[in-house]
């Protein structure tokens, strides 16, 4: 059974609700015949890869929801072997750099060379070229960006590249030039909840519009948790009509609250100890520390005074750079928890 | 692995298919925009047959690939193009050994001149091959060292052409072997130019304001203002009968945040675009300001383009003195070079945005 972002995620153009313009837009771009490549960019849970994968339908039709794995084999410069699945349909293809780790490069390389380098013969193909796909572009490494510069233009009458990205500024100048940007912005609180509407229409129950206004205000924009967050509420027969209904935060929330909450009470060498071993424990469980340093900081903002409020965010920014350059994610959290604590410990003593 | 392929085939082009950028890329030196001072001097050089080694180098969609693709065409015409012509970009693989190879092997085959073409013309052919290194600055300093070799073993058949966006990421000895041309990003009046000979051309009715919208928002990368220009004109031909294109647009397509958004941004953080006597530029409160990040965060703009457009808001602020102007300075600085790292969006907007509130409070 399918969890019910997967369910109820819509298939064609027509049924995407919301950002009517952009919708429009892709359907003039994917019936003109002249489809360019594509950037599409937006904050996490705003429908980027729903939207990707309707405007791939209005292209070929339904035969692109056929999808099958293969597994192949890339050779390294240095001869190693390379096992990677790969998601494909008879018209598109799909790929994600954290896959494949840092030899992204030779994988991309291989791929689009051998796609360029091939023509779709099937007369009943509705286009000409074929479509890759890359998730999480933002992650391709620099060489990997490089290498789809020239293949981006040469090969275009036989292949057309959509990226998909949080964020467009970890890409290289270059590419950007040779994309059209396509913008997805979150869906506003109304937005959100019209489609947690429509989705408890579809199961059949009834959704008071005070839970699904509550949901969506704790969504901050991310319709997939707010989706999410509407199937635990119902799988765990919470009453929705109840004026007490609270909104279930994820585990590692929590704990990041927990971990402000640390950092507030004592300022001491003990404390950062303990704070440490809740780093470690996030970051086993494979949350970003990107992710941890923001929900931590926060919080932090939402409790301190006034005063310190600026400079927690300023040291915030400053030791988030520096995780992205260094290696050793947590030196940086832990660095940064310093620094609060220091700052927070002078203002106390200060008042007294 | 794909059922339905056949490999190796050429690919057809169809005009009608063909986005505009391919389809409009210069056949010719001559049809190259702006760039005078290089298409100059490769005139001559086309004219004597002589050529240098040749380095290019500038920003994005200047025109560097097709000057070069162009000239060798002109140089050796359709039939021996193929025969004469190496490329090498970025996406072949360019380690030491397989760049020595590839070109040992190219250079090898000694260049036989042919008169008349296929296409009726005669074209130069002079006796030497040309190898072209695009997307150089991607290679690595060993090979470009090994490159130095290379270079000066086939010195007598063979002619170089590197191309780059960064002309500091050539070796020194690499760069000195050539002869520089500078591709500058492309003027106003050149890309206005060019668009409007496209628009005819499609027969896509384009405003003035729609061109100067579509040469600011692209800043000199004429690829980009002629993809923003096709996309515009699918999106009115898509309505019936075809909305005429507007300002906002292209605005919408170029990603750039509208104006009323901008200016509540800067009026929150006390820069208003037009104080008045009335507003006192105080301090913000930090949830305030935190709020405005956020919501412009969730609209997906990319925080360079915000970043930008403040920028610009700042710098023609009618009243700040240059110290709040300098404070300013210092966090923009800052936070480009930050997102350059791959820093988090959010949390330099939101620097930047404290920073200068801080400034000129
Ligand atoms: N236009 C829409 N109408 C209704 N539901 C939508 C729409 N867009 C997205 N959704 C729902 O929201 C969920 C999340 O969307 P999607 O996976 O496309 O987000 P995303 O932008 O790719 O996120 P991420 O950056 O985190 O990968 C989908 O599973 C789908 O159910
Ligand atoms: N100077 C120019 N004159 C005419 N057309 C141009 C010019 N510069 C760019 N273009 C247009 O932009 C497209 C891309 O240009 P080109 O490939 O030469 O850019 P480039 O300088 O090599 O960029 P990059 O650094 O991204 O490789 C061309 O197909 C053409 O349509
Ligand atoms: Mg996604
Ligand atoms: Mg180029």
């Amino acid at each position: 059974m399918s969890l019910w972002v997967d369910k109820y995620r819509p298939k064609t153009l027509d049924e995407l609700s919301y950002h009517e313009g952009l919708t429009t837009r892709l359907r003039s771009l994917a019936n003109s015949g002249d489809f360019p490549h594509l950037l599409v960019y937006g904050p996490s849970g705003a429908g980027k890869k729903t939207r990707i994968s309707c405007v791939l339908r209005e292209l070929f039709g339904k035969s692109v929801e056929r999808l099958k794995i293969d597994q192949r084999v890339f050779l390294t410069p240095s001869k190693r072997k390379l096992d990677v699945n790969i998601v494909q349909s008879n018209f598109h293809i799909e790929l994600t750099p954290s896959d494949v780790g840092n030899y992204d490069r030779v994988v991309i390389q291989d791929l689009l060379k051998e796609i360029a380098q091939t023509q779709q013969v099937d007369l009943s193909a509705k286009q000409r070229f074929k479509v890759v796909v890359i998730n999480e572009a933002d992650l391709l490494s620099r060489d990997a960006q490089a290498a789809l510069r020239r293949t981006m233009e040469k090969y275009m009458s036989n292949l057309r590249i959509i990226l998909c990205a949080n964020s467009t500024s970890r890409l290289i100048a270059p590419i950007k030039s040779r994309c059209l940007l396509v913008r997805v912005a979150a869906p506003s609180l109304e937005e959100i909840q019209a489609v947690l509407q429509q989705v408890a229409k579809n199961v059949g129950f009834d959704l008071p519009p005070e839970a699904s206004e509550k949901i969506a205000e704790e969504s901050n924009g991310n319709l997939r948790k707010a989706m999410l967050v509407l199937e635990t509420l119902k799988m765990q027969s919470k009453d929705l009509n109840s004026p007490l209904l609270t909104i279930p935060k994820p585990d590692w929330e929590s704990y990041c609250h927990k971990v402000a909450d640390l950092i507030m009470s004592e300022q001491t060498p003990a404390k950062v100890m303990e704070v440490r071993g809740k780093f470690y424990e996030l970051l086993s469980h494979c949350i970003p520390p990107t992710v941890i340093l923001k929900t931590v900081a926060d919080r932090l903002v939402d409790k301190m005074d006034e005063s310190l409020k600026a400079d927690v965010m300023y040291w915030a920014a400053f030791y988030e750079r520096r995780m992205r350059i260094g290696n050793k994610k947590i030196f940086h959290l832990e660095a940064w928890v310093v620094k609060v604590m220091s700052l927070y410990k002078v203002m106390c003593t200060s008042i007294y | 692995m794909f059922g339905h392929q056949q490999k190796n085939v050429q690919p057809a082009v169809d005009e009608r298919t063909q986005p505009w950028v391919e389809k409009y890329r210069p056949k010719t030196i001559d049809d190259v925009a702006a760039q005078e001072h290089t298409v100059s001097v490769l005139r001559k050089a086309l004219s004597s047959t002589n050529l240098p080694h040749m380095l290019f180098y500038g920003p994005p969609g200047t025109g560097k690939t097709s000057t070069i693709l162009a000239l060798a065409r002109q140089l050796f015409g359709p039939d021996n193009f193929k025969s004469r012509v190496l490329e090498l970009n970025a996406s072949d693989e360019r380690g030491i050994s397989i760049v020595r190879e590839k070109v040992k092997n190219f250079a090898r085959q000694t260049p036989r001149a042919q008169a008349v073409a296929s296409d009726g013309k005669t074209y130069p052919c002079p006796p030497y091959k040309i190898i072209i290194l695009d997307e150089a600055d991607s290679m690595t300093q060993d090979a470009q060292g090994a490159l130095r070799r290379i270079m000066e073993t086939y010195a007598r058949i063979t002619r170089f052409c590197l191309v780059c966006n960064y002309v500091t990421r050539i070796i020194e000895p690499l760069a000195s072997r050539c002869s520089k041309f500078r591709f500058k990003p492309l003027d106003m009046s050149s890309t206005s130019t060019r668009l409007a000979q496209i628009a005819l051309s499609e027969q896509v009715q384009v405003t003035n304001e729609v061109i100067s919208a579509l040469v600011s928002t692209s800043a000199g990368d004429l690829r980009r203002s002629i993809t923003y220009l096709q996309s515009a004109s699918r999106l009115s031909s898509s309505t019936d009968p075809p909305a005429p294109i507007t300002l906002r647009d292209i605005q919408e397509i170029a990603g750039v945040v509208p104006d009323e958004v901008m200016n509540n941004f800067a009026s929150s953080l006390g820069a208003d675009s037009i104080p008045s006597i009335f507003s006192k530029l105080e301090k913000q409160d930090f949830d305030t300001i935190r709020q405005q990040v956020k919501s412009i965060m969730r609209e997906g703009y990319s925080a360079a383009q915000v970043l930008s457009q403040l920028h610009d808001l700042i710098v023609q602020h009618p009243v700040l003195t240059a110290r709040q102007r300098s404070a300013c300075a210092l966090a923009f600085g800052d936070a480009d070079h930050a997102l350059c790292d791959g820093a988090d969006e959010e949390l330099w907007v939101l620097q930047v945005a404290l920073r200068v509130n801080k400034a000129i409070s």
